[in-house]
């Protein structure tokens, strides 16, 4: 019931708006925008989207499945779930911990801490990389100690979880705050005032409340885990069967002509797309049903 | 159980919420913390719930000081003024909330806790509601919500924050009945914080009137109302007439005209501010009896058993808004016309220092 209830409401305005003759645009505005977004859509999202697998299967299914049950491209698959996780329960710790200190505490350099939360979104991937080079590489400020003491962060997997993890760092905390922002404190006040204790009023109080957001945030923070090239590639140097993610072994796949093995190894990484996008489409629809339950 | 505040001091950054407020509360008294927005009443029901820190003095509850106890110890029952019930628990989990928070061993089984919340949604008449969620519940009903969940956990007091505030004028007078019924059952020790002062006559044993984080004054419903301490009490809880005047003799010189009034706590040549409530002032009509203030009538809103006669002052009272309150058949008999000039005696002044 809930759920047509929210259908009906999100339609309404549209339908109401079109619906008088007072508030009713000419038809060909109507049609111009649909016809441009949708050929948008088609050209440059649908189109992609074929061609991966249509080239994946150009050599038939043998070729495909061949192409990921290879040793390097196993191994980068390992690669890519362990960068994720790694970094995806980290930044879900970060993440939260991040929004609750925002929304439910006042403190100096609050807006600070916001607006370096964003620094992962506003900094191009490759400059993460290089500050990761920069930071633990055999010329790196830590290089020498970590040489001294036969220890590898770049060209190696500590350095690819790093890169991972800084790349993907936003995505739950910026979910969550301005939710927890809109939700302020007065329940858990109320949890407070009635002997739950701080670990209490997180997980019967303010958990429930936030739980969709934090879902569409993992989503979202494994989706860009899996898929980070940019960051990882400075960081990776490319060692087959090591230090490959999938991102990585389909470039390397695609500059020694193994077209279809590329596509191959792309389409996991797409159907991972579409599964994330299933996912947080099921998500968006089970937060907009108990936010109707809850107002 | 008693609650006591003792020099409370509190700002935000420049602006002084509270400033050394103490005051005292007996044990089973239902007190309103009455005052406009702003004055600093909310602030003292946190700081005295915890959920709020004073900057300076204390809080003691049943003569222990409480200032460094933390809210869970303290046992006070909260009701917040959205109600701030759990969206994603029914009503029935609302309820139990406290209970199961308890730690282990001072926990009731969950049966014993069934019985609990049933008896409490009996109290507040909402049992047919355990399985519904806030969501879907009116107002009315999730306020009395948030009280059985405070009452829940057997609190040693219970403080409500604007409770009727986010309802509309019909529910909120059964509600007030309502409340005023369950102290007299359960007899609590209680403070309620309103802005509506006909909310806090009504419904309190005691009330305290705070202005600018300074109590003005304190008393039972009747005290506050027939003896004002300060200007402010008297225009907060009614309509209000003032004059602003000096002290002539045996009356009160306001322009031209002189009010009789004696006031022995002034001395000649004082200057004075006299009010005096709609009904307590006298329409005169007829130029051969001497007295008054003169106005000019401006509206006369006649319904109901009463009618109100608004007016604008004339001479010495320039421009300044009148209303008087009539019965029906004064009204009648004086036959006002708007535009009409009159003369306006009180019959009754309370005079401050101005």
């Amino acid at each position: 019931m809930a759920g047509a209830t929210s259908l009906h409401a999100a339609a309404d305005p549209a339908v109401r708006f079109e619906s008088r003759s007072a508030t009713r645009e000419a038809p060909w505005v109507k049609w111009t925008l649909i016809a441009v977004s949708l050929a948008f859509f088609a050209l440059f999202l649908l189109l992609p989207l074929i061609a991966v697998f249509v080239e994946a299967l150009r050599k038939g299914w043998d070729a495909y499945i061949a192409a990921l049950v290879e040793p390097d491209a196993l191994s980068a698959i390992r690669l890519t779930l362990l960068a994720a996780a790694i970094s995806v329960p980290l930044n879900l710790s970060f993440g939260v911990a991040a929004a609750w200190a925002i929304a439910k505490f006042d403190f100096r350099g609050k807006h600070l801490l916001i607006t370096l939360i964003d620094l992962p979104f506003s900094v191009s991937p490759v400059v993460a990389g290089l500050i990761y080079v920069l930071v633990f590489g055999a010329q790196g400020w830590f290089g020498p100690w970590l040489q001294a003491h036969d220890l590898k962060v770049i060209f190696a997997v500590p350095g690819i979880v790093l890169a991972t993890v800084f790349v993907t760092f936003p995505f739950i905390a910026r979910e969550l705050i301005p939710l927890m922002q809109a939700q302020g404190k007065e329940e858990e006040e109320a949890a407070v005032v009635l002997g739950a204790n701080g670990w209490q009023t997180f997980r019967y109080v303010t958990l429930p409340n936030i739980k969709w957001g934090l879902l569409y945030g993992v989503i979202l923070c494994n989706a860009r885990a899996m898929g980070e090239f940019g960051a990882v590639s400075v960081v990776s140097g490319h060692i087959r069967g090591l230090t490959n993610t999938l991102p990585l072994h389909v470039e390397i796949l695609y500059n020694e002509y193994q077209f279809a093995a590329a596509f191959a190894v792309a389409s996991l990484l797409a159907l991972l797309a579409l599964v994330t996008l299933a996912v947080k489409t099921w998500i968006e629809h089970q937060a907009t049903q108990s936010g109707d339950a809850s107002q | 159980m008693s609650i006591q505040v003792q020099n409370i001091h509190k700002a935000f950054g420049d602006f002084v919420a509270l400033g050394d407020v103490s005051l005292d509360f007996p044990t089973g008294e239902l007190v309103a913390l009455l005052g406009p927005s702003g004055c600093g009443k909310t602030t003292l029901l946190r700081i005295i719930a915890g959920l709020e820190s004073a900057d300076s003095g204390r809080v003691l509850l049943d003569g222990e000081d409480a200032s460094d106890t933390h809210v869970r110890e303290r046992h006070v029952g909260f009701v917040f003024q959205h109600y701030a019930l759990f969206r994603h628990m029914n009503v029935f989990d609302n309820v139990a909330f406290g209970l199961r928070m308890k730690p282990r061993r001072e926990r009731p089984s969950e049966q014993d806790i069934a019985g609990k919340v049933h008896d409490l949604l009996k109290l507040v008449q909402l049992d047919w509601l355990a399985d519904r969620f806030p969501a879907q519940l009116s107002g009315g009903q999730r306020q009395r919500i948030a009280l059985a969940r405070a009452l829940a956990v057997e609190p040693r007091v219970l403080l409500l924050d604007e409770p009727f505030g986010a309802l509309d004028a019909k529910v909120r007078k059964e509600l007030r009945r309502w409340l005023r019924r369950l102290h007299d059952e359960l007899h609590i020790t209680s403070i309620f914080v309103t802005h509506d002062q006909e909310e806090a006559l009504e419904v309190a044993d005691r009330v305290v009137l705070m202005d600018h984080g300074r109590v003005e004054q304190i008393g039972t419903p009747e005290e506050v109302y027939r003896q004002p301490a300060t200007p402010f009490v008297y225009g907060f809880l009614g309509a209000v007439n003032h004059f602003s005047g000096r002290l002539e003799g045996e009356g009160i010189r306001v322009g031209d005209a002189l009010l009789r009034h004696v006031a022995p706590e002034f001395k000649h040549g004082d200057d004075v501010i006299a009010f005096a409530r709609p009904h307590e002032l006298e329409v005169l009509t007829d130029d051969s009896v001497a007295g008054g203030v003169p106005a000019r009538v401006a509206r006369i809103l006649s319904f109901g058993v009463t009618a109100r006669v608004e007016l604008e002052g004339l001479n010495g009272t320039g421009n300044q808004h009148f209303e008087v309150e009539l019965s029906s058949e004064q009204a009648e008999r004086l036959a006002l016309r708007e535009g009409q000039t009159v003369r306006l005696n009180p019959s009754r002044l309370r005079v401050f220092a101005r």
